[in-house]
């Protein structure tokens, strides 16, 4: 519960309509997408200007009231999951893109923008926005930040963070805060833009972003081998990538989300194979055609039954609508679905898909595999009921073990979904008490009431 | 009232459709209503959470849940949507229906529902009553659309421009036998609707041409009854079953092969909601049922589809015919997947089809949502207006006539010259132009 003199404050910044108290609307704000309890907050806040974000800040720095910021609430480790004596900060009406700067390249937004209307408006400018995440229909640049989103062009164009050039955010203290700039390069001051993307909202509040653009490829083709084997095509992948050539997407789909990616999408997948890749490459023509040509050389090569190419747009969409509904598709199947993005180095991919498979039948559960196996980002899914408490538990074994074995591969626990909750206590493993004393220090330092997000990355 | 333990159970019914949703928050992208409010309880997945909330017994009384509920103008566009395959309006729908029995309905909900609507004969001849006295509290606007407005301040009506009754409804233009014409192919029963018989008769008429024109035999029956989708989003499912009860008598009299509507609404309730959302019905009622439902079809995919149309000639070139746009009804094209086959109707009418941005985007009428919450309605339905005026168009057209009464509304309160039909209309039209006679 919060006094009613703070609600009364907090009313009056965000004014009358856009404080939420009451039960009903707490519990909407209690969960994410992520399989965790929900935990409802006290109070939720829906500021319509960025300085208001200051403000609320400062409330909740007197009054010593965790505050955890909400996007789309699409996040798949609980980075949005609140305290329940906190509250709950929406972005949802910082919604506007303050510029795009078509001369220099960038685009200035609010964090509450979503991805796909940004991508969107800068695409009509002849300019692109590569950072694209399974969620970037609904998912917020805010939310891409803060956790450093990747998506299924990671190989070629790089993540999230590749693309931040400059961000203003509030501190704990409720004071702004800027870093990095709109030039390409910039070399004053530390590089806090580096320390704030990924930090899920533990240090910072961010009010504003600056997003290098760049300029659209000309060219796409977009392509579908099909496999009797994942190992052949797992190899295909690893062959492909000491090759020389980068696709800008080169996506894995296993015979069990293919089955459940077609049954929803009729996009004519073909559910007999045992694996699919998605690969698309993309630049100048001339360079597309022949490394198109190459490609479609190499996995024919290395066992893929057939190779078809996107014969126009429609048809390339649709392959990649199908590969978009991967997630989704595949939770038809089961009430429960734990989606798991452990990485490892992208030579690894057929070791890890092989060591999927192992775990699966040890643990006696169903895991789809899928996933962006170019840049060595595999999405195991685990589909189960939570309401079995016995097959649960034989799942959260199996999740420990897939762990353990990326970490023991030279990988890391989280490709894109970040730490949040959900892998929190595993950090230690990764990186080493010694590395978690000093995160926890330097939060401490920054934000000695641990007021942002608390619980999140570091346990505590 | 009961205690909130026996509606946790009551609520149970939907367990195994509430566990589906996985709170991705795809819903997010497409829902008409969060696009305005941004509010996590406006949208499928909030909704969901929130009667999961009531089944696990976590509230102390089920107003706040409901009130949220009743938020919703139930198009579907979430569950058209939705990967993960929830089916959210039925599971609105009756949840609705659960909070209404548990809570009991309000005294107007009642009177209206209960003893006006699911009485067909004492609705119609109350509606004909107000269709001949409407003129003393409101007065027609001389606009495209043909709306009224209130004559004095009032606050029911607000800065409405609605579609007056018609002053003679439909059904009272045919003979007392109802209407049986012959010709040969597959029989068709016309299905009204409450909409198109006591304001858009236009659109009965045309209908009736147009099938009459192609030789279709069709038959209209006397003393039909409401579709029951008021009571329905209302949450009375006893005045719906009761319809359903009513309207199904009626049409087992007369032998026919489909059945027609020219409302989307209509077409989507009796299709996919009589089937299901039936209260307790026998082994036998739900055969019946299920076997309409397969038989019924939109009026402009039964004419696409099975009956076969050419263009209309009308010597025209292609940039001298009329700019027509077309609204998708969410219950046509999300809840049935008809959306070819309107516009090939609008084609073949002789029209030049200009496609505005977001055609299938909810028009906000939503029913009693419009009622409820006018002020999102309109904010939904100034969006839909902003498109079809940029289309640069003369007519819009849509295949339901509660979205004819949202546009017009919203085209009304814009000044704009647009006016709104039926793609029934525009082709009966062009039939008339031509004087293309009926060849049975």
């Amino acid at each position: 519960m919060i006094q009613k003199s703070i609600l009364d404050a907090l009313q009056k910044i965000v004014g009358p309509r856009h404080l939420l108290v009451q039960k009903e609307d707490m519990l909407t704000y209690s969960y994410d997408a992520a399989v965790l309890d929900p935990v409802m907050p006290a109070a939720a806040v829906m500021p319509e200007k960025t300085d208001q974000l200051g403000e609320i800040i400062a409330l909740c720095r007197k009054y010593r009231i965790p505050l955890t910021v909400r996007g789309s609430g699409t996040n798949l480790s609980g980075g949005t999951i609140p305290e329940a004596s906190g509250i709950v900060v929406l972005t949802g009406r910082l919604n506007k893109i303050i510029e795009i700067n078509a001369e220099d390249m960038y685009t200035v937004v609010e964090p509450g923008v979503v991805t796909a209307i940004l991508a969107a408006e800068v695409e009509k400018q002849g300019l692109f926005y590569p950072p694209d995440p399974g969620s970037m229909a609904v998912s917020t640049l805010g939310g891409n930040v803060a956790e450093n989103a990747g998506g299924l062009r990671g190989l070629k164009y790089g993540v999230t963070k590749d693309y931040v050039m400059g961000l203003q955010f509030f501190d704990a203290q409720g004071n702004q805060v800027k870093t990095g700039s709109r030039t390409v390069k910039c070399a004053t001051g530390y590089n806090l833009t580096g320390l704030m993307v990924g930090s899920e909202g533990t240090l910072g509040v961010l009010e504003q972003i600056t997003l290098k653009l760049i300029p659209a490829p000309r060219h796409r083709q977009a392509m579908v081998a099909v496999y009797d084997t994942i190992e052949a095509a797992s190899e295909t992948v690893a062959g492909i990538i000491s090759s020389r050539i980068l696709p800008a997407t080169l996506e894995i789909l296993d015979n069990f989300t293919i089955r459940a990616v077609e049954d929803f999408s009729k996009a004519g997948l073909p559910t007999d194979a045992a694996a699919l890749l998605l690969i698309e490459v993309d630049g100048h023509p001339a360079v597309v055609a022949e490394e198109a040509e190459q490609v479609k050389a190499l996995c024919l090569k290395m066992g893929a039954r057939s190779i078809d190419q996107a014969k126009d747009d429609a048809q390339r969409d649709k392959i990649w609508a199908a590969r978009r509904a991967a997630l989704s598709a595949l939770a038809q199947l089961k009430p429960t679905l734990v989606l798991e993005d452990a990485t490892v180095p992208r030579s690894r991919i057929p070791d890890m898909v092989r060591a999927l498979q192992r775990i699966g039948q040890k643990y006696r559960i169903d895991i789809g595999t899928f996933g962006h196996a170019g840049d060595g980002n595999l999405h195991p899914t685990i589909l189960t009921d939570r309401r079995n408490k016995e097959e649960f538990l034989r799942v959260e074994q199996a999740i420990e073990e897939i762990f353990d074995v990326a970490l023991s591969m030279g990988g890391t626990l989280s490709g894109e979904h970040g730490t949040g909750i959900a892998k929190a206590p595993f950090l230690e493993k990764e990186a080493g008490y010694s590395s978690i004393l000093f995160s926890r220090q330097l939060r401490a330092a920054l934000d000695p009431d641990h007021i942002l997000n608390p619980g999140k990355i570091t346990g505590v | 009232m009961a205690d909130m333990k026996e509606l946790a159970n009551l609520v149970k019914e939907l367990e195994d459709q509430l566990v589906t949703c996985i709170r991705c928050g795809m819903c997010q992208s497409v829902c008409p209503l969060f696009e305005q409010t941004r509010k996590e309880a406006d949208v499928a997945r909030g909704k969901l959470a929130l009667l999961t909330g009531l089944m696990e017994n976590m509230f102390t009384d089920p107003d706040g849940v409901n009130e949220r509920l009743n938020r919703c103008l139930l198009c579907g566009s979430c569950a058209a949507n939705c990967p993960s395959g929830v089916n959210v309006v039925e599971i609105f729908i009756k949840a609705r229906a659960i909070l209404a029995e548990y809570k009991g309905l309000s005294p107007a909900k009642k009177l209206i529902f209960r003893q006006l609507l699911a009485h067909p004969g004492r609705f119609d001849a109350l509606v004909d009553w107000a269709g001949r006295f409407q003129g003393l509290f409101t007065r027609p606007d001389v606009n495209a659309q043909g709306t009224s407005c209130a004559r004095l301040v009032s606050p029911l009506l607000s800065n409405r421009h609605f579609m007056p009754l018609s002053t003679t409804a439909f059904h009272k233009t045919l003979p007392e036998k109802g209407v049986t014409t012959p010709g040969s192919g597959p029989k068709a029963a016309i299905f009204i609707g409450c909409l198109i018989d006591k304001i858009f008769p236009n659109v009965a008429r045309a209908s009736l041409k147009v099938l009459s024109h192609h030789g279709v035999p069709v038959v209209i029956p006397l003393g039909q009854g409401c579709c029951g989708i008021p009571s329905l989003a209302s949450g009375d499912r006893d005045s719906f079953t009761r319809l359903v009860d009513h309207n199904l008598a009626l049409f087992e009299k007369h032998d026919f092969d489909v059945l027609v509507t020219a409302c989307a609404t209509c077409t989507s309730t009796i299709k996919k909601l009589w089937p299901s959302v039936y209260k307790n019905p026998s082994p036998g009622m739900q055969k019946k049922l299920t076997a309409l439902s397969e038989k019924t079809m939109d009026i402009n995919q039964f004419l696409v589809d099975q009956v076969g149309i050419d263009p209309i000639e009308t010597g025209l070139e292609e940039e001298k015919k009329e700019i027509v746009t077309y609204h998708d009804p969410c219950h046509l094209k999300k809840s049935l997947g008809v959306a070819d086959q309107p516009r090939k109707v609008i084609r073949a009418a002789g029209c030049r089809l200009e496609e505005m941005a977001g055609s299938d985007k909810c028009c906000g009428m939503g029913g009693s949502f419009n009622i409820y919450h006018y002020d999102l309605s309109s904010a939904i339905g100034t969006l839909k207006e902003h498109n079809i005026e940029a289309t640069g168009c003369t007519t819009v057209t849509t295949g339901c006539p509660a979205c004819m009464m949202q546009i017009s509304d919203m085209l009304g309160k814009a000044g704009s010259p647009i006016r709104v039909r039926h793609p029934m209309e525009l082709y009966a039209q062009a039939l008339d132009k031509k004087n293309l006679p009926n060849h049975p």
